[in-house]
């Protein structure tokens, strides 16, 4: 099972490289633009026998270690290996 | 007073922490390695400046979960003095033994220059050597020192007087202009409800010496050395 995990800072926390990347998108004529945020993409290969017991044990990774609550949020989706 | 600087691998400021402690102030001293599961009878934990674990993922996030760490948070416990400075504030607050955490400075920049804190707390351990309202002089070396908490936190620390440490010019004022990295109300150190465990951004230990450039970082070793604050600990 791979999972495929999205840390994102929370939206209440200032994240200073997603204003600078936005000023750099508008610097380039993308004024579209309004938002950006700055995350992180992990992707977490293990052993689980059904998807339930996968999606518990990567929810307490991400809970314990790949996302720090006070200022980032996750989400995750888990794939079947072979299917990269 | 036995002071123990702990080691991870990729801490830089273990040396300098340990010059002030031994060599300036005349006292005990022992390292601690991130593997070590005995505190050594210390009385004063310090977690120094680097890049412990090469700060992956996020800036002390793996250090916390050194054998050494789970020590720590029993000598925290009972009332054991703890002094995070940069990288080890960064990992108390990981450890969830300081709320809140450090993100990214506001400008991008690593910032390694002097900067002015005013003092809000002198009746801890750490600060008792310092004046009511005093302005400390002491250089910072970050990229990653913006001080985050939630707002029901923020107010919570500000309701207890746990900011000790607030970024400051050197009249003592605390203004946007004298903050360095964005943290919020230009917080530079704060210290857990019972007082026993300080963690601050700037570099005391790298101002303890007038050939430094500035001593008063001297100030808090000496107060922690002279604090009649006595632990029991195994």
């Amino acid at each position: 099972m791979i999972a495929r995990v999205i840390v994102t800072p929370k939206a209440v926390v200032n994240d200073p490289q997603g204003i600078t990347v936005k000023q750099g998108l508008a610097a380039l004529g993308f004024r579209e633009v309004t938002d950006v945020r700055v995350g992180k993409y992990i992707e977490v290969s293990l052993d689980a026998s059904t998807e339930h017991e996968a999606r518990q044990r990567v929810e307490e990774m991400c809970r314990q270690l790949l996302a720090n609550h006070v200022i980032e949020d996750f989400r995750f989706e888990l794939q079947r290996d072979g299917h990269r | 007073m036995k002071f123990g600087v702990v080691v991870f691998p990729g801490t830089w400021s273990d040396r300098d922490c340990g010059w002030v402690i031994d060599q300036v102030l005349n006292q005990d001293l022992t390292y601690l390695w991130h593997k070590d599961t005995d505190l050594k009878g210390c009385d004063c934990v310090i977690l120094p400046g680097g890049f412990a674990y090469g700060d992956y993922l996020r800036t002390g996030a793996i250090a916390r979960f050194a054998p050494v760490m789970e020590k720590i948070g029993e000598f925290a416990d009972r009332g054991g003095l703890v002094w995070g400075i940069c990288n080890g504030f960064q990992v108390l607050c990981e450890a969830g033994l300081l709320p809140g955490a450090l993100i990214r400075n506001a400008s991008l920049e690593f910032r390694c220059q002097w900067s002015h804190l005013l003092v809000e707390r002198t009746d801890l351990p750490f600060t008792s050597r310092c004046d009511d309202g005093e302005v400390l002089r002491v250089p910072i070396s970050h990229g990653e020192g913006n001080y985050f908490a939630d707002p029901a936190t923020l107010s919570k620390l500000e309701q207890r007087g746990q900011v000790v440490f607030r970024y400051c010019d050197a009249q003592g004022r605390v203004l946007p202009g004298a903050n360095p990295n964005g943290s919020l109300h230009n917080i530079a150190g704060i210290v857990n409800a019972r007082g026993n465990v300080l963690g601050m951004m700037p570099h005391p230990e790298r101002c303890a010496e007038a050939e430094l450039g500035g001593a008063d970082g001297l100030k808090l070793f000496r107060s922690v050395a002279e604090s009649a604050f006595k632990v029991l600990v195994s």
